[in-house]
């Protein structure tokens, strides 16, 4: 994990490992969780590999977009969907 | 938006041991092949690397076979690319993940769609801090931070050892390992267990001889308040708080059937059945690997190879005994590792069961069944579509939660639109 790469997390900037998940990303940024749940609660990712959706983000504009399942990219704009 | 359409003479769905198997034997035979997998990477859940972790020689194992065939010319390899619908028995709908869907087709095909956890809840198992424990190894895997932090598996199996290794070579400091299986139920099997299998098992106590394991021990619930702070255990006599900073669940293993629904396979005990020559209740589709039923490495690599060989009707009987051996190690696995009663009972009245709809377990009790549970509580209607919280309900209320529709995940409606 030698290279980095610039991305933007809700429209900062943030230097992270190259070939990393978009999840992984958010947990080095200091995010613990990655949406609330319907009753308000904090939830971050569970199951790691893509089926219970509670790392969805906004990647470039595109909504409902698992975090465990995409890798980072350079100028990458995530947007955590809910508030946290 | 219009449709990518790809064809070849065999289709390959799952990219893990399976799937890896059965495409380099394809590709000996000269046949051309489309090959299929969600992940970003392949390698399926046990054979994918990662950028912190290589993941010891069984890994390398698996990396050496990709390279092999990557660059094949009759190799059409789509990552990060999942089934949402069946057209046919040999032609499915594919969506890349960006809103873009590819529609493939072949006379043969094979599902090598591997498995998934076995999720129970229990008190606090949504706190943020709380993984499936081959969850965590994933995200680990993806370039998760777990360094310096105290972490705590708990649930049942080899996948817990699995995952421990890939966490501590990732820097995590594991305070325990806690199989709910008897110590005597664990020395039985390592006495009984092949050589190779020995050495292996050794090989892994060896690098975790700094973590402490213990039998016998099971998870009672997640404690926290914005996050996982500790974990309560019992041995069944006492109860005890052990503080982590993270904590893996993981429960064992569930064959993913979902393709092989949708297509219409017939369905036994939980697997895709198959017969000897590993052809599922539809004729031109094969199943092979953890969907056929949880086995391991082993079973998943003779049976990708077993398929590949009925695929091109070659003879299949030097692959036969070391698919029975495997087979033999598959039921020493399950009796081994059966889950006691009491981890079916974990989650309490208002222990949420469906994590997108926030549904407790006492509002599902209120209802007879799952279609009724559904309209009335939308549990299993949200983003996950009851891929968590489905089989939950047939775990801990006895329903049947199938009947699976198109799309299997999440697609932007543009994939659905005429071109």
């Amino acid at each position: 994990m030698d290279q980095e790469l610039e991305l933007m997390i809700n429209d900062r900037p943030q230097r992270v490992p190259a070939g990393i998940t978009v999840a992984a990303a958010l947990a080095r940024a200091g995010f613990s969780s990655s949406r609330q749940s319907h009753s308000g609660e904090p939830r971050a990712p569970f199951c790691g590999m893509g089926l219970c959706q509670e790392c969805r983000v906004m990647i470039d504009g595109q909504g409902h977009q698992r975090g465990c399942m995409r890798l980072v990219a350079p100028g990458m704009r995530i947007v955590t969907q809910e508030p946290i | 938006m219009s449709a990518r359409q790809l064809q070849a003479e065999a289709m390959v769905v799952g990219a893990g041991p399976a799937g890896m198997a059965a495409v380099e034997r394809l590709l000996t035979a000269k046949v051309s092949v489309l090959w299929v997998d969600n992940q970003a990477r392949a390698g399926g859940q046990i054979w994918r690397g990662g950028p912190q972790v290589t993941g010891g020689a069984l890994a390398r194992r698996g990396a050496d076979t990709l390279r092999r065939i990557e660059g094949h010319a009759e190799l059409t390899l789509l990552r990060g690319h999942e089934v949402i619908a069946a057209l046919s028995t040999h032609e499915l709908l594919l969506h890349d993940g960006l809103g873009n869907r590819v529609q493939v087709s072949a006379p043969r095909l094979l599902l090598a769609t591997g498995a998934s956890e076995r999720h129970l809840p229990m008190p606090g198992w949504t706190l943020p801090g709380v993984h499936g424990a081959g969850g965590l190894q994933a995200l680990v895997k993806g370039g998760w931070p777990l360094e310096g932090q105290r972490v705590v598996l708990a649930g049942s199996g080899p996948l817990l050892l699995a995952s421990a290794a890939t966490l501590q070579a990732a820097g995590a400091r594991l305070e325990l390992i806690a199989e709910q299986a008897s110590r005597t139920a664990l020395a039985g099997f390592a006495l009984r267990l092949p050589l190779r299998q020995a050495a292996q098992a050794a090989a892994m106590r060896l690098q975790l001889r700094a973590s402490p394991y213990r039998a016998g021990c099971w998870p009672l619930r997640a404690l926290g308040r914005e996050r996982v702070q500790a974990v309560l255990l019992t041995d069944g006599r006492r109860q005890w708080e052990q503080p982590c900073d993270a904590l893996g669940l993981g429960f064992g293993l569930r064959p993913n059937t979902e393709v092989a629904e949708l297509l219409g396979c017939r369905i036994d005990a939980g697997a895709v059945a198959v017969n000897g020559q590993l052809q599922t209740s539809l004729a031109g589709v094969y199943a092979a690997g953890e969907c056929t039923g949880i086995g391991g490495v082993d079973k998943a690599l003779v049976e990708g190879e077993m398929a590949a060989a009925a695929m091109l009707a070659q003879d299949l009987t030097s692959l036969r005994a070391r698919h029975r051996a495997a087979l033999a190690f598959t039921q020493r696995l399950a009796a081994t590792f059966a889950l006691r009663p009491e981890l079916f009972k974990l989650a309490e009245a208002q222990t949420l069961v469906c994590r997108c709809e926030d549904v407790s377990l006492g509002a599902l009790k209120r209802h007879p069944d799952w279609r009724e549970a559904k309209l009335q509580t939308r549990c299993g209607m949200g983003a996950c579509q009851g891929r968590i919280c489905g089989p939950i309900t047939e775990d801990l209320l006895g329903w049947q939660a199938r009947g699976l529709r198109d799309p299997l995940s999440p697609t932007p409606l543009s994939c659905w639109l005429p071109d």
